[in-house]
């Protein structure tokens, strides 16, 4: 392994003291499971690594009856998925992190440290942005916000300055009578990468059957993560037909830019975009219908 | 770079090992697999790829299974640990070992410590799973010998009521 300097700092101004005086040689560290194998492999050559876990707002996980969740950059996917709150009202979060790694690298791997790394295959953006997080982002001069979908600028790259953190993401409350899903594809079931990951995020009138909402983000077929507002817009305010369920997954397809590489070729990513969106759909409409009207 | 404040070439830590505290020296670039077999020389952890694909190196920190190659070793400050070394009891087999040798799950063993703790940490979360739930929970340990069924067998052994 190469060599570096290690600092545990406990509060956010000595973290991004620490970074600034490094000058882009110094990297933060959350869960590692990214990182750790980048240095090793020269990837990354950081000198110092200021692990952030000792910072309190880095380690909140917190749902905030009528205002939301806050997921401090350094949660673990592990304490993600099982908090009770986010099985309840963010099941699509709750789902990406659980598709990610295998238990042991769920209990390190933080959600700061998958939005930052900026992977197109991120598993848990296509959620935050249909739940349009928002991220908290603290520098030297002070701190700022930014939506995740800002944030996220292509593969590997945020709009992070070298000495600014991501402090926490904010999910707000998901809208009244929706649930969500997430549906992802992977040549094996666990501890693989997502060829194509969709999001959706769904509410209906449950009288009338309307679509109060629709949200579609899809991971993997773009250079980022992307909203696919198009798709969304062909089912706000109408019911859900089986017809309109085609229109939004091939305007969903239509959307993505995919790549063809070791994985999966460009076309199979685009016609997977618009199985996996359908797929995400009718799940939200079947528990809606179940649970006779989803969250209140 | 020049020495910033609070970055150190070398730190000691405080870890309780196995329900012993031990204080050590550690480099920054440690991992906590290293400080366990090189300056412990707890070789029951093993390391097999070195980047978290494997779980050959898990061992329980603070409760809960990680892959100790992706873990530093100051990171473990003020943590408890439990290695495979720490399960049997003056001589005698824990119950997860117990089960994985009587049900044939070994066989070079390289990959055993690694899999029974995260059947322990498993199992303590859910303590009743399926056989789904046990495949999917094993998926971060790799075997190369036994094709994985006699080691769902050995913890479905463990797992009925």
């Amino acid at each position: 392994m190469p060599q570096f300097d290690y600092a545990a700092p406990q509060t956010l101004k000595e973290a991004v003291d620490l970074l600034e005086q490094a000058r882009g040689r110094a990297l933060p560290l959350a869960g590692g499971t990214d990182l750790i194998p980048q240095i090793r492999k020269a990837a990354k050559q950081p000198a110092l690594l200021v692990d952030i876990k000792r910072i309190p707002q880095m380690s909140r996980l917190e749902f905030v009856p009528g205002k939301g969740l806050h997921l401090g950059a350094a949660v673990t996917c592990g304490s993600i998925m099982r908090h009770p709150q986010v099985r309840d009202m963010y099941p699509a979060l709750g789902q990406a992190c659980s598709q990610i790694g295998s238990r042991q690298v769920r209990n390190r791997a933080s959600v700061g440290g998958n939005v930052c790394n900026g992977a197109p295959s991120g598993d848990s953006l296509p959620p935050l942005l249909v739940f349009e997080a928002t991220a908290g982002i603290t520098g030297v001069s002070g701190t700022r916000q930014t939506t995740l979908e800002e944030l996220v600028v292509g593969p590997g790259r945020t709009t992070l300055g070298p000495s600014e953190l991501l402090v926490e993401i904010v999910v707000p409350l998901p809208a009244a009578h929706s649930t969500s899903e997430y549906c992802r594809l992977s040549l094996r079931e666990e501890m693989d990468i997502a060829l194509v990951g969709v999001a959706v995020l769904l509410a209906v009138e449950p009288d009338t059957g309307r679509c109060l909402e629709a949200r579609i983000a899809l991971g993997a077929v773009a250079p980022t993560p992307i909203r696919v507002r198009d798709a969304e817009t062909v089912l706000q305010g109408r019911k859900i037909t089986e017809r309109l369920l085609d229109r939004a997954a091939d305007l969903a397809a239509g959307a993505a830019t995919p790549i063809t590489d070791i994985r999966a070729s460009a076309e199979y990513r685009r016609e997977m975009v618009k199985v996996l969106t359908r797929r995400g759909l009718k799940a939200c409409l079947s528990r809606l219908t179940r649970q006779g009207g989803g969250r209140r | 770079m020049g020495k910033t404040p609070g970055t150190i070439k070398k730190t000691s830590i405080a870890v309780t090992i196995n329900g012993e505290s031990h204080e050590l020296e550690v480099k920054p670039w440690q991992t906590l697999l290293d400080m366990l077999r090189e300056v412990l020389h707890l070789t029951g952890t093993k390391e097999g790829c070195g980047d978290g694909n494997c779980g050959a190196c898990t061992v329980i920190l603070d409760g809960r299974e990680v892959n100790s190659c992706l873990v530093l070793a100051p990171e473990v400050d003020g943590s408890e640990i439990l290695t495979i070394e720490g399960l049997s009891v003056q001589g005698v087999l824990d119950p997860i070992q117990r089960a994985f040798v009587d049900h044939g799950a070994i066989q070079c063993g390289f990959c055993s410590p690694g899999l029974i703790l995260t059947t322990r940490a498993f199992l303590a979360e859910n303590p009743h799973p399926t056989e789904p739930e046990i495949r999917v929970a094993i998926a971060g340990n790799l075997c190369r010998c036994t094709g994985y069924d006699k080691i769902v067998r050995a913890i479905m052994s463990l797992a009925r009521p």
